[in-house]
C-alpha cells in the first residue's frame, strides 16, 4: 500500500495546494462533461431550437424598437441571442445542482466534503468548474449563431467573457443553494417548475421590458426583481462592448448572497443538507 | 517505493513522531447526537491509539455511521469533542482531516471515471501535485494488484476490487488514522478476508491507527481493541480479552449478547 511514512505535521495550506485542488475539481467536472456527450448536445439544441424555430416564427409578430445597447433596428433573433446565452447558463447551473444532489445520493459528495481544504473554498471551486463548462457551451452556441447572422462586434466575443463568468457564477451559486435544500433526486422536477421556467419567462430574455410594461405593469416589476433579467442584460450590453452598471451590481450582489447561502447550507453545523440517521449527508 | 517515498521515509518528521507518540490517533469525548427527538449517540467516550486496530462493534442502527459522520465532519458536533492527533475537528478541521483517511459504507467512487482518474481527483482534493499524485497512484494500484486496470472505468470492477481501491484512495495522502465503516458489507468471504488482512497489515507495518466499524463478530481478533455501541450508548471499551472477561463471557459473541441484553433490560449500560 502507500508509503509507510505519515504526512508531516503542519498547519494551514500552501497556495499551491489551493491551486492543485481547483485544477482537480475543474478537471473532474470537464471529464464528466466530456463523458456525457448527450448533455453537451442537449445543452446546445435547446437554445438553437429557440433561435431557429421560436425566433423565426415570432420575427414578424414582435417588433423591436431601438433600445440600448442596440444602435439600430435589429432582428428578433439578434435580440434573444443574449437571453439564450443566459438560458444555457441557467440550465447548466441547475444541471450542476442536479449533479450535486446525485453525487450526494451516490455518496461521491463525501469525497469532496472530507477534503481538508476549507469547505467554502471547495464549493467555490465546484462553482468555478461549472461556470467553465457553461462557457464552453455558450461559445459553441455563439459559433453556430454566427452562421445564423447573429454577428455581434468582434470585440464583443471578448468583452462578454467577464459578464458570462459573473452570470455563470451567480446561476451556479443559485443551483448550489437549491441543491442543499433538495432532499432527493426525484424532487428535482420541482426545480424546473418553480425556478427555471419562472426565471426564464419573467425576464427580458424573450421580450424587452418596455413591452412587458405595456402588457402588465405588475409583471414588469416582477421581471425587474428577477436576477436572471439582470444577467441577461449584463450579457447583452457586454456583447456589444457596453456596460450596464445596474445589472452588474445586481448580478454581483446576488452572486455573493447565493454563494454565502450555499456555503452556510453546506456547513455541517448549521446547513440545510439533510442529516439522516443513516449517516452521511444524503 | 518511489524515490519521493524513500526520501520522506529517510527523513521522518520529528514533530510527527513526537505527536504520534503522545496523542491518541482519535479521541471521542462525551459525544452526543440527536436527530430531532431521537438520540442517536449518548455520551460516547473512547480513544483509538496509533498502530492499533479498534473494532467498533454494533448492530445496524447502533450509531456507528452517525459517529463516522461526526468524526469526518459531515455532521456538526452537537455535544462533546472529537480530536484527531490532538486537533479538534470543529476548531481545526483542516489539520484534523489531513491526518485521516476514510472509507464510507456506501461506495464513494466515481463510476464513470477510471481508477487513476479517481485517485488523481482525491489527490487534488488534498493538494497533492499532479506529478506526485501520478507516482502515488501507480504505486498503490500496483500494491493492490490493479495496475493493469488503471485505465478501466471503476464500474467495471468487482465489489471487492472497488473496496480495495477505496482503501488505497483513503491512504493516498498518507494519513495516520484510517476509518472504515462496514467496509466488507456485500462482499464474499474471500474478498472480506483479503481486505481485513490488508488493513491489519497497515496497522502492523505502517503504524496506522484503524477504527473498523462492523456488526460481524468474526472480523474481530483477540489482540484488537473493542468498542461496543448499542442504541447510541457505548457499553464497553478496551482490549477484547478484558471486555469479554468483564462481561463474564467466553467469547466476543456471548459478551456482546450479554452486554446488549443488559442494556435492553435495564436501559443503562453495565458498570
Amino acid at each position: 500500500m502507500s508509503s509507510t511514512t505519515a504526512t508531516p505535521e503542519r498547519s494551514g495550506f500552501l497556495v499551491s495546494e489551493y491551486i492543485v485542488c481547483l485544477n482537480g475539481i475543474v478537471w473532474r467536472e470537464a471529464l464528466r462533461f466530456l463523458h456525457q456527450r448527450e448533455r453537451f448536445v442537449s445543452a446546445l439544441v435547446r437554445p438553437l431550437v429557440w433561435l431557429f424555430i421560436f425566433a423565426a416564427g415570432f420575427r414578424q409578430v414582435l417588433g423591436i424598437s431601438i433600445i440600448p445597447p442596440y444602435e439600430t433596428y435589429i432582428l428578433y433573433e439578434v435580440y434573444i441571442a443574449p437571453g439564450l446565452m443566459a438560458m444555457i447558463q441557467l440550465f447548466n447551473g441547475m444541471q450542476s445542482s442536479l449533479s450535486m444532489v446525485y453525487d450526494r445520493e451516490m455518496g461521491n459528495m463525501r469525497t469532496l466534503l472530507v477534503s481538508p481544504l476549507p469547505r467554502g473554498y471547495l464549493l467555490f471551486c465546484k462553482l468555478l468548474a461549472g461556470t467553465a463548462v457553461s462557457l464552453l457551451q455558450v461559445y459553441a452556441f455563439l459559433l453556430i449563431a454566427w452562421f445564423w447572422d447573429i454577428t455581434p462586434p468582434t470585440i464583443g466575443y471578448l468583452t462578454v467573457l467577464p459578464a458570462l463568468v459573473l452570470s455563470g457564477l451567480m446561476l451556479g451559486a443559485l443551483g448550489m443553494l437549491i441543491s442543499a435544500s433538495i432532499k432527493q433526486l426525484e424532487n428535482f422536477a420541482g426545480v424546473m417548475n418553480f425556478v427555471i421556467f419562472p426565471m426564464f419567462f419573467a425576464s427580458s430574455a424573450l421580450y424587452p421590458l418596455w413591452r412587458v410594461q405595456e402588457g402588465s405593469p405588475m409583471l414588469y416589476y416582477v421581471c425587474q426583481c428577477n436576477p436572471f433579467t439582470h444577467a441577461v442584460e449584463l450579457i447583452r450590453f457586454a456583447l456589444y462592448g457596453k456596460m450596464n452598471w445596474v445589472s452588474l451590481a445586481v448580478v454581483g450582489g446576488c452572486t455573493v448572497v447565493f454563494m454565502i447561502g450555499a456555503i452556510l447550507a453546506y456547513d455541517p453545523s448549521r446547513g440545510l443538507v439533510r442529516r439522516g440517521p443513516g449517516g452521511g449527508e444524503a | 517505493m518511489t524515490a519521493t517515498d524513500t526520501h520522506i521515509a529517510s527523513q521522518p518528521s520529528p514533530d510527527a513522531a513526537t505527536v504520534a507518540a503522545v496523542q491518541p490517533a482519535l479521541s471521542i469525548g462525551n459525544v452526543s447526537h440527536s436527530y430531532g427527538p431521537r438520540r442517536a449517540l449518548i455520551d460516547v467516550n473512547f480513544t483509538v491509539q496509533p498502530a492499533s486496530f479498534t473494532a467498533l462493534l454494533g448492530l445496524n442502527g447502533a450509531g456507528k455511521s452517525t459517529l463516522f459522520s461526526l468524526v469526518t465532519r459531515l455532521f456538526g458536533i452537537q455535544n462533546g469533542q472529537i480530536k484527531i492527533f490532538g486537533h479538534d475537528i470543529s476548531r481545526t478541521p483542516g489539520e484534523a482531516l489531513r491526518l485521516m483517511g476514510v472509507v464510507f459504507q456506501p461506495r464513494t467512487l466515481d463510476l464513470d471515471l477510471s481508477l487513476t482518474q479517481n485517485l488523481l481527483y482525491h489527490a487534488a482534493l488534498h493538494g497533492i501535485s499532479r506529478r506526485e499524485a501520478r507516482l502515488r497512484s501507480a504505486e498503490v494500484l500496483s500494491r493492490i494488484g490493479l495496475a493493469d486496470r488503471a485505465g478501466s472505468k471503476v464500474r467495471d470492477l468487482s465489489g471487492g476490487q472497488m473496496r480495495r481501491l477505496e482503501i488505497a484512495r483513503a491512504l493516498l495522502h498518507r494519513p495516520r488514522l484510517l476509518l472504515l465503516d462496514e467496509a466488507t458489507v456485500g462482499l464474499d468471504v474471500k474478498a472480506r478476508a483479503d481486505i481485513l488482512d490488508h488493513v491489519r497489515q497497515l496497522v502492523t507495518e505502517q503504524g496506522i491507527g484503524v477504527l473498523w466499524a462492523t456488526h460481524l463478530f468474526d472480523e474481530i481478533m483477540p489482540g484488537d481493541d473493542l468498542v461496543v455501541l448499542h442504541q447510541g450508548r457505548m457499553l464497553a471499551h478496551g482490549p477484547m480479552s478484558r471486555v469479554i472477561a468483564d462481561a463474564g463471557a467466553q467469547d466476543v459473541n456471548t459478551a456482546f449478547m450479554r452486554l446488549t441484553g443488559t442494556a435492553t433490560l435495564t436501559g443503562k449500560p453495565p458498570t
